[in-house]
């Protein structure tokens, strides 16, 4: 077992440092060291990114919090000083429609607004029962199968597309081609050519259940944007995006927080203990909460460009300026977060950013903690004796993707 | 205490609701905020203090008197 105390917190050497910074592999689920080095002597400064160019790195709490919400700092991605991803989000920038992923406000609060209406919280919170459906029916076929068993296939990648299929409204009988081809067009070892056939297959699917759900609508989301587009606020191809979206959007991401949040908790047998014998409803919410802040697996920052010079601290941001924050280094805060480095699942978590700041803050965030609380709350209480069935240092995780994650995760009961 | 929300400001995330659902609701079709009680209790601080903390648009103000 790692111990998290004894992970580096150095590494930022020489001028200017490569963005995104390496994690160190002896602590594969702690933050890159050299984020927190920054954090902690240059917490904003200049870092160089893939292409070349010299964005700002921002790496404290504190500062996250004034500059996200901040008008003047813009998600617009075809400013030339944006500093894109990665050549493929670069290249992809001015053919993609504006979206609520690449615009400001006024306009952004305006998309925002349209496609919100599935995501609000006490509707969210009627999906807790289908929710806890699924789980449990996982965790049946789980324990009737082979142990040992790859987490990631027969648990943590199903729940969020058979959530999402349960959301959009696909019928109960098209649930197991729904999550074989949405795995299949996100599972990163998945070979190029079945993946794009996955992904048409999904789409066409979608397109057709959309127009079902226009002639004979029900209590779903497809049904919902099916209605928008019969009033004309929606384009009928926008609806078939969106529910696309939404399934690659909330399906890695949640499957991520299962896989290594279960690492996570395994390493921490007190913790693990404390959320095993609980069945107190705002316990397994802030457990959910402090274990999304101690992975905050988006791993490439989010990324901003200044619209107009920005004086902070002893820094002043230029208009043109590039902006990356790095959420991990904020939710290892020890500012707000002290021995951010324990996982404590009683500690005030709530104000972590692993779900982003600022207007564009995670869309699908609610249901995201629905489907944790209940996993969290079900999996271990159920299976508890499930543990890791190879060391972790023979995990293999994935360092290049937006999401941090591991490529396959063997456990044993 | 008065509470002040900046409609025009809100992105809907609904994080005010699940912080002080005594305070705060939704609006069904978009999210949209809606303040509830303009001046709560004293029992009801420790909430809106983590709705005002939570809030990722920064769209909510607390005014203690």
């Amino acid at each position: 077992m790692s111990d998290v105390l004894s992970c580096p917190v150095t590494g930022a050497s020489g001028p200017l440092p490569e963005y995104p910074l390496p994690r160190a592999a002896e602590c594969p689920l702690a933050p890159a060291p050299a984020t927190q080095e920054l954090r902690a002597e240059n917490p904003i400064t200049r870092v160089r990114i893939w292409n070349g160019s010299t964005p700002w790195l921002v790496t404290r709490h504190a500062d996250q919090r004034a500059l996200l919400p901040d008008p003047r700092v813009s998600d617009d991605d075809l400013d030339p000083g944006f500093p894109y991803v990665n050549a493929h989000r670069a290249e992809i920038a001015p053919v993609t429609p504006r979206l609520i992923t690449n615009t400001d406000a006024p306009e952004h609060t305006r998309l925002r607004r349209t496609v919100n209406g599935p995501f609000v919280v006490k509707r969210i919170e009627k999906m807790r029962e289908p929710v806890q459906k699924i789980v449990d029916e996982l965790v049946d076929r789980m324990l009737d199968g082979p142990n040992p068993v790859d987490l990631l296939q027969a648990f943590a990648l199903p729940v969020p597309s058979l959530v999402i299929a349960e959301l959009l409204g696909v019928p109960y009988a098209d649930h197991d081609f729904f999550q074989r081809s949405s795995s299949l067009v996100l599972d990163g070892a998945a070979p190029p050519e079945e993946a794009r056939r996955a992904g048409g297959e999904l789409a066409a699917y979608l397109d057709e259940l959309l127009k079902r759900k226009t002639a004979d609508p029900g209590e779903d989301v497809l049904s919902e944007m099916a209605g928008r587009v019969r009033a004309g606020e929606m384009a009928h191809t926008e609806a078939v995006h969106m529910g696309v979206a939404m399934l690659i959007a909330g399906h890695e991401t949640t499957a991520t927080m299962i896989s290594l949040g279960t690492i996570a908790l395994l390493q921490h047998p007190d913790q693990l203990a404390l959320l095993r014998g609980s069945d107190d409803p705002k316990l397994i919410a802030n457990a959910v909460d402090e274990v999304l802040r101690y992975l905050s697996i988006v791993q490439t920052g989010v990324r901003r460009v200044a619209k107009d010079d920005i004086e902070i601290g002893d820094v002043v941001i230029r208009k043109g300026d590039g902006i990356i924050f790095d959420l991990h280094a904020a939710n290892w805060d020890p500012e707000v977060f002290p021995e951010a480095e324990r996982l404590d699942l009683t500690r005030p978590a709530r104000i972590h950013q692993a779900f982003g700041y600022g207007p564009h803050q995670c869309l699908g965030q609610n249901l995201a903690r629905l489907e944790l609380q209940v996993v969290y709350g079900t999996l271990y209480r159920r299976i508890p004796t499930l543990r890791l069935a190879v060391p972790v240092e023979e995990l293999e995780f994935d360092h290049t993707g937006t999401t941090y994650g591991v490529h396959g995760l063997p456990v044993a009961w | 205490m008065r509470v002040e929300l900046d409609v025009p400001k809100c992105v809907a995330s609904g994080q005010c609701v699940m912080a002080a659902p005594d305070v705060f609701d939704q609006r069904d079709d978009d999210g949209v905020a809606i303040l509830l009680e303009e001046t709560p209790g004293e029992d009801l601080l420790d909430d809106v203090r983590e709705a005002v903390s939570v809030c990722p648009a920064a769209a909510i103000r607390l005014v203690e008197r």
